[in-house]
């Protein structure tokens, strides 16, 4: 993540802001001037820049994180969807992640940024439990949603599954239709009654994923021939496809060209209407633009939770700092 | 600057030098591919040219009177009388009438000995179809004995064979052949009769039959065990010391000797469950142990190669582990398994040791009708024939091996075609 890239879509994002509540506005705008300072120049500068902070920070203050650490900002809510305690992952003898605790509220969307490696993406897997299926992988804590613990013995991961959704990082539609693609989770947890109902589900999704238009004259063809935007799209539209209460995202824009993405923000905002959703990303103007709270992690710790907005203007602390303006991650 | 040059030249260099590798490469593969085909042409050829002639047989054609004094038959339709019959009779005089001047006991046994001894059957066949031809005369090509057939042959091509032939025989085929009454024709008993002791009378219907029961049977028992094995390995079985050990022992079994499956067929199934020997039911219950290991180990690999992100996909969308599987994995992996099963299948029908230990290499005429029918199978009877002292059998030895090679190369084909129309699916 370069600074360069930090500060350039600044207009985009106070515009794909501005659609939503009127709050976001102010925070899109007020980020500008802060993200702006890091980039004086063209990008050449950035490598110079780079290299002059990076001793300069080092001798201030250290960038160690003590093992007591906990986490900073706001990371609870009132009105908590899902709650975490005290979560830690581990791969085999490797712990990935280290006493998380965080609340994600109703109909918020929380972005995860951090470092590559940090955890982020096994942190949102264990959301749905999607770590159960790696071998090796072992999950502590609490976790629930709406109180109930989703590592309960009795809990069924099908069921749990149907209710938070999840769009991988790679586009990865079945080898099937696109009709198939959409229709296969109503198909498999029994939502439709009839072939009707189905055909308006299966419209429905696609066209709260932004795709139906495309799509609509070639419903029957295998969805593995579309662009790889579009297949993220009908990822999203198969995710929705069965009103999941919570939708996980990692890093769904990560193969996608600005116009693909600004449309998956755009379907963020609206679908965070009805669902919670938990994002991760690698592009900060991606979570300044569609997240409320952004929780930053750094080496399997949660070090700050805080609304976007401040997270992208006054980090609380010194590692969110050091990472929002480019000096290392 | 200096030194970008510097790596240009070095990179020149070193270009020549890799795309010399490269050529050489190629031409080790073409080399190699050739002599490939070399060896199989030259398989094909020998064998064509060794066998061919045994697609046509010599017959010989004479006037035979269907004499009821002489068949010594009143009725038709008693099966007492049709057994006593002199039918061996007929064919007899018709050649008797035809070479008039043949006399004494010799002579008459050398006359006798141009015709199969399996004519005047043939002759039975044919009145029992057409009942109206009782004390009727006609002329008809009959069935020549196999010296015969392989002296005509061999004179036709130019380099007679005449070791085991009189000089009188070969008189008396000149004859004929000048009368146009002796000819090659289309051998419809190689298709159409099982094995005999007789070359010009053996045909191939037993084997095939015996190997199609054979197969059937062992692939209606190794596919689905096979593939329900590498289902429940790949994909619910805990990885653990048990599963690894039962992993290094299929890899094993795939490498034992064909024949120590043979001896456990002949320990478990015929000694201990009493099995009868030489049928189709012990021979695909040994060929299925042995082609078990194959089709689990490609079927595996077929589902090890079914991409984790549609395991992923299905998973996240809340499909159970077995839904995942009959979903998504199954369709995705059975073009791969197909191919492996049918691979299994060609060497089953090709594996002749194990079916030596079960009885099934025993000389049997009748053509096997069911699984518990006495049979042998292709490579058996091919082993069998050409085990046999009569010259004849020498061409009836490569014809069945072009039939089991014909078999072969159907059954590869098709996995290639199957594999590609499921695979183009999408
Ligand atoms: N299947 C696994 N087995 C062992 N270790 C793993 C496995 N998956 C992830 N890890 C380790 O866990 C840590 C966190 O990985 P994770 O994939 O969650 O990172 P991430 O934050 O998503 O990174 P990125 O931004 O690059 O996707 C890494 O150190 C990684 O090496
Ligand atoms: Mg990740």
């Amino acid at each position: 993540m370069s600074p360069a890239d930090t500060a350039k879509p600044a207009k985009a994002a106070s515009k794909a802001a501005s659609k939503s509540a009127p709050k976001k506005v102010a925070k899109a705008k007020s980020a500008v001037p802060k993200v702006k300072k890091t980039e004086p120049k063209a990008k050449k500068a950035v490598a110079k820049t780079r290299k002059a902070v990076a001793p300069q920070f080092k001798a201030g203050q250290s960038l160690d994180i003590d093992d007591h650490q906990i986490t900073v900002g706001k990371s609870f809510s009132d009105n908590a969807k899902m709650t975490m305690r005290n979560i830690d992952v581990y791969y085999g003898d490797k712990q990935a992640i280290h006493n998380v605790s965080i609340d994600i509220a109703k109909n918020e969307v929380m972005a995860m940024i951090g470092p590559s490696g940090c955890g982020k993406s096994t942190f949102l897997r264990t959301l749905n439990r999607m770590n159960d299926t790696v071998e090796g992988c072992r999950v502590e804590g609490d976790i629930c949603m709406d109180g109930e613990n989703l590592y309960a013995p009795k809990l069924d991961v099908v069921e749990l599954r149907a209710r938070v959704g999840m769009v991988f990082q790679k586009p990865n539609p079945f080898p099937k239709s696109i009709y198939e693609n959409v229709a296969y989770g109503p198909k498999i947890h029994g939502l439709a009654d009839s072939r009707v109902d189905l055909d308006e589900i299966v419209e429905n999704s696609l066209r709260k994923a932004s795709l139906w238009e495309e799509v609509k004259e070639r419903l029957h063809q295998p969805g593995t021939g579309l662009s790889g935007g579009q297949q993220q799209r009908l990822c999203i539209a198969r995710a929705i496809a069965v009103s999941p209460e919570v939708i996980l995202m990692d890093e769904p824009c990560s193969a996608l060209d600005p116009i693909a993405t600004a449309k998956i923000e755009e379907l963020i905002e609206e679908l965070s209407e009805n669902f919670t959703i938990a994002i991760v990303t690698h592009s900060m103007q991606q979570a300044a633009r569609v997240s409320h709270r952004t929780a930053y992690f750094h080496l399997g710790k949660l070090i700050e939770v805080n609304p976007t907005e401040q997270v992208f203007t006054m980090p609380e602390h010194q590692l969110t700092e050091a990472y929002i303006t480019g000096r290392f991650g | 600057m200096n030194k970008s040059a510097d790596n240009l030249s070095k990179i020149k260099r070193s270009l020549t030098r890799r795309n010399r590798a490269e050529a050489r490469f190629q031409w080790c593969g073409r080399v190699a591919i050739f002599i490939g085909l070399a060896a199989v042409a030259v398989l094909f050829v020998d064998i064509i040219g060794k066998g061919h002639g045994a697609f046509q047989a010599t017959y010989i054609k004479l006037n035979v009177s269907y004499d009821q004094d002489l068949l010594g038959i009143e009725n038709l339709s008693d099966p007492e009388q049709l057994m006593m019959g002199n039918w061996d009779a007929v064919p007899k005089v018709a050649l008797r009438e035809k070479f008039t001047d043949v006399s004494g006991r010799r002579d008459k046994r050398r006359l006798n000995g141009l015709l199969s001894n399996g004519a005047g059957f043939d002759l039975k066949d044919r009145l029992l179809a057409n009942p109206q031809l009782l004390n009727t005369t006609e002329s008809i090509w009959l069935l020549a004995d196999d010296d015969i057939d392989t002296y005509y042959k061999s004179w036709l091509d130019g380099e007679a064979y005449a070791a085991r032939l009189s000089d009188k025989q070969v008189v008396w085929i000149d004859q004929l052949h000048e009368q146009g009454l002796i000819r090659l024709q289309l051998n419809t008993n190689l298709f159409t009769r099982g094995d005999s002791r007789e070359p010009e009378q053996a045909g191939i219907r037993g084997a095939v039959m015996g190997s199609l029961l054979t197969l059937v049977l062992t692939l209606i028992l190794s596919f689905p065990i096979g593939v329900s094995a590498a289902i429940y390995l790949e994909e619910f079985a805990p990885k653990n010391k048990w599963t690894d050990f039962i992993e290094v022992n299929i890899n094993n079994l795939a490498a034992v000797p064909s024949i120590i499956f043979g001896l456990l067929g002949l320990a478990i199934f015929i000694n201990f469950f009493h099995v009868p020997r030489s049928v189709p039911i012990v021979g695909g219950l040994v060929l299925t142990l042995m082609t078990l290991p194959t089709i689990i180990i490609t079927s595996r690999a077929a589902i090890k190669s079914v991409p984790p992100s549609i395991r992923e996909a299905a998973l996240g969308m809340g499909a159970s582990k077995y839904q995942m599987v009959l979903h998504h994995v199954l369709p995705l992996a059975l073009p791969g398994m197909l191919t492996g099963a049918i691979i299994g299948m060609a060497q089953a029908l090709g594996e002749t040791a194990p079916l030596l230990m079960i009885g099934m290499v025993a000389f049997i005429v009748d053509v096997p009708g069911s699984f518990t029918d006495p049979a042998t199978v292709l490579p058996v009877q091919i082993f069998l024939w050409a085990d046999s002292p009569e010259r004849a059998f020498i061409e009836k030895t490569s014809a069945a091996i072009m039939v089991l090679l014909t078999f072969l190369i159907i059954m590869n084909t098709s996995a290639v075609w199957l594999r590609k129309r499921l695979e183009r699916r999408w």
